[in-house]
């Protein structure tokens, strides 16, 4: 444990006014970063965030306070802070506070750890990214590479004025590597080893990223890119990999299913949703081969977790089963307002920041087909790998996506290269046009570090996980 | 907070070996948040976070630590040199740093700005009042920031301004909404009133059958607000040294190929006129402006203290990212732009944009809010939302027909880890072809 907790609850105990309810959550986050670019060690940067979070209800208002000075004094300050707050909250709430659920159980999650992060010097963590480096920088075209590795851990505890009491311990490992190359004015830039995602666990990771042995092959793609023709521009199938699948489900079937953007809290900023309450139960998503699950069991993924920030217990569920479009997700205040059962994703991106609705683990469940039945589909296409341009309406419908590498495929066999890989759509007509599904062969674990949302913004980790997906009939196109 | 930071950083300075350099940056924070949906407080709290960045200089190696402060000066000197105890066993283990880079000379600056900000209880109250049978949804976000920054050299700034963003949409049905911004340092009743009287207007104006516009190119006028997501875009290394240096800037083509903007566009970013503390990280001091684009043409980059050192530069910023990015004005008159316009789409919002070709400055994104299809001078309805795909040589280039000659300056709202204090002052424009895709 990072933290002893106890003094500063007792401290808390001491100091916290008679409210009907009160939660504290207390989160102490360490990051430490390594990186080299162009062959030079960064400055190395170590980073703590440790804070707590007081929520009250009491007498149909509901408020927070969060403070970063776990002292007596500070606790009590943030307390008066919470306290100034309740009354508005009462005269003009937009949810009766009597009827928001408290959480019941206690419990603990950890995240296994095989091989620790102390277990690998600051030596030898540094000559692993000096090796990618020279791995990344194989030609003069290449004219910028770099590659990182972090850790981070986490800690929650999360105890309420009765008496739950929640620990939770996270460690993540951040890899990744990149090389950009250039002729003239065209630029093309190739990533990998986990760059843009991150894994529960410790260094065991690592491999799964393909980190490092995957660096050389990014210079080279990088470099051939530069020459490769443009993306055509066509209606055609695209074969999308796990890495751009990622992106898919997070924008398309992630947040349009967010319980909070569906009753309008996100109007302002992140935005709203094509989905209302009355497709839950009926609407056809997608085709029959789509299923998807709300998953926080899966060791790996980033989102993993045994209780959401509210305390929720949190387990898998089927949030579209066969095309057909079960639950939303949200947490347990969403699910009351909205009168309709959903998932244990209310969480909090930090001890500064309240709970919202995110997504969490959300996964695309493997089909039947290898990767060679799934090419072998194809009469003209593209395979697209590897996520890099996202947009997407405000209802999460028309959207279009763009990709750092990208492959024809004629008549059932994989072609030449092309860059700029793009295509767009709209979501509710998008996954009823998927007509392959990979098999477990082709299941890749990622998610992203930074979906942003909320206000005051909150950027978050989530874990998208899927095999190869095949879609018919999608409007693609390159650059210039 | 002033005086807490200096007598902490006097304690972790007194304890440094020979030879070793500290650079400390504090930022703290002490903001209300209130969140509003269908005109009622969906969530309010509050959040008091301080923290300190250390970066300790040896040798020619730096390496630096982040922690939370409680504002106990022996629980916060204990916890700063144990950190430094921590990056004092991390230094051997470095090479020698080529980019490294720290002001060496001393340059002390103070500001304090008043804090003339209202009760937030009392201006949400005023809010929810003229919004009263409206479905508005958004968010207040309002109080103190500082930041600080001191060296072992002796140097030491501070910067502490009170500020408040209230950011909202007001909706009619589905996704037709009006969206407006009030921000700034002092508040005034009657400017709220005249927000809301005039979102009422257009509220009317959406209860319009939407115009549903078919993929293709149109005429339309881009508020100082749309511009200002297009620019958030270029922004994203486009006038970086690192990036430009690496070839990864979407203005490559401006470096590379002679490609150039409308002679009419200077871009430059004005940290006179923006709200960033002066001082960066490393010490060094903004100048008052740095010019990027002048009268159309590539001019000059942002470089930080690493990119400076690198590529042997000045130090002109802190971040390569503008955080007051200016567009000088243009001829055309703000009461003269529907004229102007004639027929065509009045953008008033654009939203979640990106590259489609970063080579190209090829951007695509979408319309959000209130864009009101505008026929011979007049807006006549609001449309369904549209995907657009286009070049800024095209927009700000060959298919420019001017710039409006007042500029607004919007505060960025954004607040992730902490409140944003970025902002743009910029011109709405005119551009008689804008490419719809979706």
């Amino acid at each position: 444990m990072l933290t002893d907790w106890q003094s500063i609850i007792d401290d808390f105990k001491n100091v916290v006014p008679g409210v009907e309810f009160w939660s504290l959550r207390l989160v102490h986050d360490e990051t430490e970063m390594l990186s080299v670019r162009e062959d030079v060690v960064q400055p190395p940067n170590l980073a703590q965030s440790r804070g707590a979070h007081i929520s009250f209800i009491d007498r149909g208002g509901m408020s927070y306070a969060a403070t970063s000075a776990l002292t007596r004094e500070g606790l009590a300050a943030a307390c008066e802070q919470a306290q100034r707050w309740l009354e508005a909250s009462r005269r003009h709430g937009l949810i009766d506070a009597t009827q928001v659920p408290r959480p019941e159980l206690s419990g603990h999650y950890a995240t296994d750890v095989a091989t620790s992060w102390d277990n690998w010097s600051l030596r030898d963590k540094l000559e692993l990214l000096q090796d990618i480096n020279r791995s990344l920088r194989i030609s003069p075209a290449i004219v910028d590479w770099q590659a990182h590795l972090a850790r981070r851990r986490t800690d929650i505890r999360l105890v309420t004025s009765d008496g739950v009491h929640i620990d939770q311990q996270f460690h993540y490992i951040i890899p990744g590597y990149a090389a950009v190359a250039n002729k003239g004015a065209q630029t093309q830039e190739r990533s990998g080893g986990g760059w843009g995602s991150s894994r529960q666990g410790g260094l065991e990771q690592l491999a799964g990223f393909n980190f490092p042995d995957g660096a050389r092959q990014v210079a080279e793609e990088a470099i051939a890119l530069v020459d490769a023709p443009e993306c055509p521009v066509a209606s055609a199938d695209v074969l999308l990999m796990p890495t751009q699948m990622m992106l898919q489900i997070h924008e398309s079937i992630g947040h349009p299913l967010e319980l909070d953007r569906i009753l309008g809290d996100e109007r302002n900023y992140a935005g709203t949703s094509f989905v209302t309450p009355d497709m839950f139960g009926s609407y056809r998503y997608g085709s029959d081969l789509l299923n998807v699950t709300f998953d926080p069991g899966l060791a790996p993924e980033m989102a993993s977790y045994g209780f959401d920030d509210d305390g929720t217990p949190a387990e898998r569920t089927h949030v579209i089963r066969d095309g057909v479009l079960l639950r939303p997700l949200g947490g347990v205040q969403s699910q009351a307002r909205a009168g309709m059962n959903g998932v244990a994703t209310a969480r909090a991106c930090d001890w500064n920041r309240p709970t919202i609705d995110r997504m969490a683990n959300l996964n695309l469940e493997p089909g039947n087909s290898s990767l060679k039945e799934l090419i072998g589909s194809i009469e003209y296409g593209v395979l697209m790998d590897t996520n890099r341009s996202w947009s997407i309406d405000d209802s999460r419908n028309k959207f279009q996506f763009g990709c750092e590498f990208g492959r024809l495929i004629e008549n059932g066999e994989l072609k030449g290269l092309v860059r700029n890989p793009n295509y767009r759509g709209i979501s509710a007509t998008f996954w009823r046009n998927l007509a392959g599904v990979g098999d477990a062969g082709t299941f890749e674990v990622w998610g992203t570090p930074n979906c942003g949302k909320g206000e005051p913004n909150q950027m978050i980790h989530v874990g998208h996980a899927s095999p190869a997906c095949v879609f018919r009939d999608v409007e693609i196109f390159g650059g210039e | 907070m002033e005086q807490y930071f200096r007598e902490l950083s006097s304690t972790l300075f007194t304890g440094l070996a020979a030879g070793e350099i500290l650079l400390l940056n504090y930022q703290g924070e002490d903001s209300d948040f209130v969140r509003l949906n269908h005109n009622r407080i969906r969530q309010v709290g509050h959040v008091r976070q301080q923290s300190l960045q250390l970066d300790l200089i040896h040798r020619n190696r730096e390496t630096s630590a982040t922690l939370q402060l409680s504002g106990r000066l022996d629980e916060d000197s204990a916890q700063a040199q144990h950190a430094l105890g921590r990056l004092r066993e991390q230094l051997p283990l470095l090479p020698e740093d080529p980019h490294l880079n720290y002001a060496a000379e001393v340059h002390n600056s103070i500001y304090h700005g008043e804090d003339q900000l209202p009760a937030p209880e009392q201006a949400l109250e005023q809010l929810m009042t003229a919004a009263q049978g409206l479905d508005l949804v958004g968010s207040w976000a309002g109080g103190e920031m500082s930041r600080g920054f001191a060296n072992s050299l002796g140097q030491f700034n501070w910067h502490r301004g009170h500020n408040f963003n209230l950011d909202w949409s007001i909706y009619r049905e589905g996704d037709q909404a009006v969206k407006q911004n009030y921000a700034g340092f002092e508040w005034n009743d009657e400017f709220l009133a005249q927000k809301i009287a005039c979102a009422r207007e257009t509220l009317a104006l959406l209860g319009e059958k939407p115009r549903q516009l078919k993929p293709g190119k149109y005429r339309v006028f881009l508020t100082p607000s749309a511009l200002n997501e297009l620019m958030d875009m270029v922004s994203w290394g486009g006038f970086g040294l690192k990036s430009h240096r690496t070839a990864q800037t979407p203005l490559l083509k401006m470096v590379r190929e002679e490609g150039r903007l409308h002679d009419t566009v200077t871009i430059s970013e004005n940290h006179a006129d923006g709200f960033t503390p002066r001082f960066t990280r490393a010490g060094f001091i903004k100048p008052d402006q740095v010019e990027l684009i002048t009268a159309g043409q590539y001019r000059g980059c942002l470089a930080n203290a690493r990119s400076a050192r690198e590529y042997g530069a000045e130090v002109n910023c802190a971040s390569e990212s503008p955080q007051s990015l200016e567009i000088n004005g243009g001829q055309l008159h703000q009461n003269d732009i529907f004229s102007a316009l004639d027929t065509g789409l009045y953008i008033s919002n654009l939203w979640y944009c990106n590259f489609s070709d970063r080579n190209h400055c090829r951007i695509t994104g979408m319309t959000r809010f209130a864009c009101l299809w505008v026929e011979q001078g007049r807006p006549v309805a609001p449309i369904d939302v549209m995907r657009f795909d286009e070049s800024i040589y095209r927009i700000l280039g060959d298919c420019l027909e001017g710039l409006t000659h007042e500029q607004e300056q919007i505060l960025d709202s954004s607040s992730y880890e902490w409140r944003s204090n970025a902002s743009a002052r910029l011109p709405g424009a005119l551009v008689k072809e804008f490419t719809f895709t979706l």
